[in-house]
């Protein structure tokens, strides 16, 4: 028998990590300490996960619900503090802990020198906190707690540099339109919470939920509404249209911070979230058709803004939305476990992109600093030619490119290629679906090998005095990308799909959650289709070589190429480099239209209405007791004399009544 | 032949007179004193009334009313001159610490 009741102490560490950095990390100072905590503490965790995990690998029971104690008990409604750990938290906890200590040990020598290092790592421990109750709540509360967590840490951390003007309107943004979402999540919640409630089940959790859930009718407007909610709340979190515009400006935080939180973990709680309660998705296929065509949509739309932008990070920002757009077509056609292999390949390539785009970020900060000048280190414009300059840092970069495009043996391409293949052919599918995705990957592959051209090949074109400034990053930045590359490498091979020989054991090993589902409600790949994997991955190799191909010529061949093709298409060029212009689109219509209304309540109603009648009532009582006043005038003699008349009137009225 | 009505019309009288002297002086001992003639007053309309009714009620009444203004003498004058030695005064409109 297994035991898993330490599974407590998985998010028990980072919250001590945070405790003591947050609470002393000041007094304490010295930043190898602090490092030291802050890395510790989520290594220990990641232990114990790893722990958790093996257990779980070599269990056969695969559902394991470990209550802490109890949280609330209202009349027949036991919410406790669990935990749920079954293969998909148990897998969710491994890239949390796994890719989070990374990034810790990697901010030790990104952050070096900082102001407010302590405070960074407190806020890094926390979100590591809430993110792992996110993920191993057994309760949807539970999970509400930590989704609201990794928020408020998402909003700390893109703040960090708060005395930016523009860091802090990015928090801000990223805080705002996240609370739209956690509002659809929470009617989700309730909708679910009082549709069960009718036929006599009161429960938030997820166990009682999934085995109660055909209670409601399926494809009725109750599953329905609940799962849309759910799903607005997915998109506010996961940066999906329409809520997607938070994520690109949240690269104000620092870089390790994106690769944690804006690339491999929080904005995947959408993704994990679906997987959560996917027998109640799979119920609702009018929600599931949205979620794909969302999905479809985003990776697309992400994909053709990142093509035209300058800023390392931003492109960056735009192909994480673009992946999280394919992760939620997997969903949406009933690819669960492809959908959570993705979310799994990206944590390890993204985040090795970030990092690596980081320790350029770095090395080119460093330069300018000691050159003196004040470029920006994240324009790609300035790079190039640091392939020489950075070698680990590049190699690492590139097999994560490689990786990202789709480039058969790496990660990337066993995931991707799995969604396409599932959008093409599953029940839910439809090859408009394929389509898009297949154009999206197209885009992905040209924008990254643009990006990696512009910054690593062909000629440096930084400023001649910061040039020889350029070094490689340290070790304790290196690490991390090497184990990530290695990741980004070889991550894939769990799930190597049955047509290519493999046993796609990744897809066994998430079995156990999804299958009932699937089963029930009949999602599966259509067998008719089944002769088209092999052209459809021929398909998908071919356009990724092909955006390769494309990239080379604008970028290393033609350098002078793109400045022509936008003179030419200027007003294309135009749409995508604003990102469309939704931001200003948002500005007017949302932001704007807010702003108005809060004026017209402020002029129309405020100042008026409210203080109004709050002035009137000081109006009136001031003038009342401004004719009172002359009766209490302190005169002795007058009281008296007030007294004497009025024993007078009295007397008079006794003897004439 | 001096019927109750001429005690009581004088008791009115010096009543009324206590009472506009206290209305009108600003000095505390000529105050004092009118109110010791408003007390004496009640009192001759006790005495006239409880001869006149053969009741000795209203006689015990001005023995407590004889007290009290004795007890009330003692203590104001004992404040008046406490209040005088501070303040060289006795005038009631001297004594307005306590007014805003």
């Amino acid at each position: 028998m297994h035991d898993y009741s330490l599974i407590w102490l998985i998010p028990f560490f980072p919250l001590v990590g945070f405790i003591v950095n947050g609470l002393l990390g000041k007094k304490i100072g010295n930043e190898k300490v602090i490092g030291a905590i802050g890395t510790l503490a989520i290594a220990a965790s990641f232990v114990v996960s790893c722990k958790m995990f093996f257990q779980l690998l070599g269990d056969v029971e695969k559902t394991h619900e470990v209550i802490l104690f109890s949280w609330m008990s209202v009349g027949q409604l036991q919410i406790d503090w669990g935990f749920l750990l079954d293969p998909l938290s148990a897998l969710m906890i491994m890239v949390v802990t796994g890719v989070g200590s990374l990034i810790h040990l990697y901010s030790n020598g990104y952050m070096h020198g900082e102001e407010g290092f302590y405070r960074y790592f407190a806020y890094l421990n926390l979100f590591c906190f809430s993110m792992l109750m996110l993920v191993l709540g057994n309760n949807a509360l539970v999970m509400f707690v930590g989704w609201e967590g990794v928020g408020l840490c998402s909003y700390l951390l893109i703040g960090y540099y708060f005395e930016k003007k523009s860091a802090g309107d990015a928090a801000k943004k990223a805080f705002v339109v996240n609370r739209v979402g956690d509002f659809g999540f929470l009617i989700g919640l309730f909708t679910l919470f009082w549709a069960l409630g009718e036929h006599g089940v009161w429960t938030f959790q997820f166990t009682k939920i999934a085995e109660n859930a055909h209670l409601l009718p399926a494809g009725g407007v109750v599953v329905t509404v609940a799962t849309l909610c759910f799903f607005l709340g997915a998109t506010g979190k996961s940066a999906q249209i329409p809520l997607y515009t938070w994520l690109p400006d949240a690269m104000e935080g620092p870089t390790p911070v994106s690769a944690l939180i804006h690339a491999a973990t929080m904005v995947t709680a959408g993704v994990y979230m679906i997987g959560r309660m996917n027998g109640l998705f799979s119920m609702a296929p009018d929600t599931m058709m949205v979620i794909a065509i969302v999905g479809a949509a985003t990776a697309i739309f992400a994909a053709s803004i990142g093509l035209a932008q300058n800023d390392i990070k931003r492109v960056l920002a735009y192909s994480t939305v673009s992946q999280l757009g394919y992760m939620f077509l997997a969903m949406g056609v009933g690819a669960f476990s492809a959908g959570i292999f993705h979310l799994m390949t990206h944590a390890f390539f993204k985040a090795c992109l970030f990092l690596g785009s980081g320790s350029v970020i770095h090395a080119m900060h460093h330069a300018y600093h000691k050159a003196h000048l004040h470029d920006d280190p994240q324009d790609m414009r300035n790079m190039g030619g640091l392939a020489k300059k950075m070698p680990i840092t590049f190699i690492t970069f590139f097999i994560s490119t490689l990786a990202i495009s789709g480039i058969p043996g790496l990660s990337g391409f066993f995931s991707k290629d799995e969604i396409l293949w599932w959008a093409f052919s599953s029940t839910r599918g439809g090859w408009i679906l394929w389509l898009i995705g297949f154009i999206a990957a197209g885009m992905t592959a040209f924008y990254m090998f643009r990006l990696v051209f512009m910054t690593f090949f062909g000629k440096q074109k930084t400023d001649a005095r910061a040039k020889d400034h350029v070094h490689e990053s340290p070790l304790v930045i290196t690490i991390p990308l090497m184990v990530l590359g290695l990741l980004a490498l070889v991550g894939g091979w769990v799930g190597i799909p049955a047509a290519l020989g493999g046993a796609n054991r990744f897809e066994h090993f998430l079995a156990p959650v999804f299958e009932h589902a699937q089963e029930t409600y009949g999602i599966h790949s259509q067998h008719s289709l089944h002769a088209f994997e092999f052209p459809l991955m021929g398909c998908s190799i071919g356009i990724a070589l092909v955006g390769i191909f494309l990239a080379w010529i604008m970028y290393v061949k033609n350098p002078e190429l793109p400045g022509r093709l936008v003179a030419r298409f200027r007003w294309l060029h135009t749409a995508i480099f604003n990102k469309w212009f939704v931001d200003e689109l948002y500005d007017g219509l949302f932001v704007n239209a807010t702003k108005r209304l809060g004026r017209y309540f402020w002029k129309g109603f405020d100042v008026p209405v409210i203080d109004g009648i709050v002035n009137g009532v000081g109006w009136l009582v001031q003038g009342s007791s401004r004719v009172l006043r002359f009766i209490q005038n302190g005169q002795i003699h007058s009281y008296a004399m007030t007294m004497v008349l009025g024993m007078v009137v009295i007397v008079a009225v006794y003897v004439f009544k | 032949m001096i019927t109750v009505n001429h005690y009581l019309v004088l008791s009115a009288i010096l009543f009324a007179l206590g009472t506009f002297g206290v209305l009108t002086r600003r000095n505390a001992i000529v105050i004092f004193m009118c109110i010791e003639l408003m007390l004496n007053a009640v009192n001759l309309s006790f005495i006239a009334l409880s001869h006149h009714l053969g009741n000795l009620d209203g006689q015990i009444f001005v023995f407590f009313v004889m007290t009290v203004a004795a007890a009330e003498a003692a203590v104001g004058l004992a404040l008046m001159i406490t209040f005088f030695r501070n303040r060289e005064s006795i005038e009631v409109d001297d004594i307005s610490m306590l007014k805003w």
